[in-house]
């Protein structure tokens, strides 16, 4: 394990970064448009963003390359860029990080669905190996898989990223169900924890999904279920569409006090996903500051 | 002869394979193709969708029982149409410009299918005009779409309204559905109706075809 890791596990809680596409709508990412792809075309846009969040107080910030696999790439026609677009997003986050924040390597799904059988997993595998083997050989500090729907996939993803030697982050969104505490995929916090455990992945997270107060109860059920350190990144609640443009209703400052129940439930890694800002980081920052003086550790 | 019951099993347990051949044995057997549909799979599907509703299933469970319909209705369809039977309704479906989600959409689309809709699957990413074009062209009474970003999600309220100006928004019902869609927001758009959820869609279709 390398030692950027290692310090962030021995001096928890550890503040994460906010939400990337959000943002990215904001300064005027279009319907249809991938956020990646400004990699290429906008990385001085791209750049404004993880800066944000460590001049705000983030340890850890992403890459932008959560759609950057072959599958979702080629629905975009943007295959060809595969390599570029991941290698770009790793320079573009290690130059806002400045050495001042770790940078991981971010994965999404595919949106291909194993049950159905219109992807296998040994393709999975090889998808997930190239485009991790890239983000390592442009010099991540950690593979993290976030929004993950279907258990088969994650531990797909999970397994081709461990063969880069790097630690692995691997994160579900819960949002389905009655008590949205399951995937949409239908599996629970604890399924999750058991069998990406048991894949390999160093740190086992959600982010994304329902928001905030459902989260703290997901995060109590992972501490239950698994030794690994957590990471929790929740959505600023869900979104409204308010002429046309959605809008997250929780607040910053709202948002960090329940980030301290966070940190009570066991979480070692907090941010924020979809909605959340600088400004939530900020706050979030803070309330981990307090809550650290005040003798706890992570 | 085919033990008929096996076929409602099948679609409930998701085995395609054994579906199709009860199918198969049955049609061969001189079954009435409609009898196995209106007896034993339209059941079953609403079993599923009853399992769904209680959270004992979830999608991957959904999913399976609509391929195996569907494996079923692959050799059931050729007939029917001969038989001049008309399904309970025709569904142009897609999920709107700007998006590439599928997962719902062809979620929506196979349970539509085997709740006894034909349907037309425009695929993802449509414009305004190919709903409009494929409403003419196909007769449709249905229109679905599916928007999984909450950025796509005007493009509903953008297709409702290219629908309007072609003059056959009175000729469809119109449901939407997706992740960040709402039952409010449906109605802020003028959509006929939305569904939370893959088997409420059909529930929702068959009330709206019956109207």
């Amino acid at each position: 394990m390398n030692p950027v890791f290692e310090r962030l596990l021995a001096n928890g809680p550890v503040v994460t970064d906010g939400a990337w596409g959000t943002m990215f709508l904001a300064m005027g990412l279009r319907a249809g448009e991938i956020g990646d792809a400004w990699n290429l075309t906008h990385p001085e846009r791209v750049e404004a963003v993880p800066r944000a969040y460590v001049e705000a107080g983030s340890q850890v910030i992403l890459t932008n390359t959560f759609l950057s696999n072959r599958i979702t790439l080629a629905a975009h026609g943007l295959e060809d860029r595969l390599e570029e677009l991941n290698r770009i997003g790793v320079e573009i986050s290690r130059r806002a990080a400045g050495g001042r924040a770790a940078v991981f390597g971010s994965i999404g799904p595919t949106g291909k669905l194993l049950v159905t059988g219109e992807v296998t997993e040994a393709e999975l595998e090889e998808v997930y190996r190239e485009q991790t083997r890239i983000l390592a050989e442009a010099g991540a500090d950690a593979i993290i898989l976030e929004t993950m729907g279907d258990l088969g996939e994650a531990v797909c993803a999970v397994r081709a990223s461990r063969e880069t030697g790097l630690p692995v982050v691997a994160c579900m969104a819960y949002s389905s169900g009655k008590n949205k505490d399951r995937t949409m995929m239908g599996v629970t916090p604890e399924q999750a924890a058991e069998a990406l455990s048991e894949a390999g992945a160093d740190v086992i997270g959600a982010n994304c999904g329902q928001g905030i107060d459902g989260y703290i109860g997901i995060c109590r059920r992972l501490r239950a279920a698994t030794d690994r350190p957590l990471w929790i990144k929740p959505n600023a609640g869900l979104p409204e569409l308010v002429e046309g443009r959605p809008v997250y209703r929780t607040a910053p400052e709202e948002f960090a006090a329940k980030t301290v129940d966070l940190l009570e439930a066991g979480a070692h890694f907090v941010g924020g996903c979809c909605g959340t800002t600088p400004e939530f980081i900020r706050e979030v920052a803070a309330k981990v500051r307090q809550w650290k003086a005040r003798g706890n550790a992570g | 002869m085919a033990e008929l019951s096996k076929l409602y099993d099948a679609v409930l347990n998701g085995d395609a394979k054994t579906a199709a051949a009860v199918t198969k044995e049955a049609l061969e057997g001189g079954v009435n193709p409609i009898d196995l549909v209106n007896q034993y799979m339209v059941p079953a599907m609403d079993e599923v969708g009853r399992r769904y509703e209680c959270e004992e299933y979830f999608v991957p469970e959904l999913l399976l029982a609509a391929r195996a319909m569907k494996a079923s209705m692959d050799l059931i369809r050729p007939l029917l149409a001969s038989s001049g039977a008309q399904p309970a309704g025709r569904v142009v479906i897609g999920t709107v410009k700007g998006d590439l989600h599928d997962i719902g959409k062809n979620l929506v689309a196979a349970l539509l299918e085997g709740g006894g809709f034909e349907v037309i699957d425009l695929g993802t990413d449509v414009p305004p005009e190919k709903f409009v074009r494929a409403v003419q062209e196909k007769q449709a009474n249905i229109v679905a779409l599916s928007a999984l970003l909450t950025v796509t999600m005007p493009a509903m309220r953008t297709t409702i309204e290219t629908l309007k100006e072609a003059g056959v928004r009175d000729r469809v019902k119109v449901l939407v559905g997706g992740a960040p869609v709402t039952q409010k927001y449906a109605e802020e758009i003028g959509a006929d109706g939305y569904g939370e959820n893959a088997s409420e869609a059909v529930t929702l279709a068959r009330r709206l075809v019956a109207q």
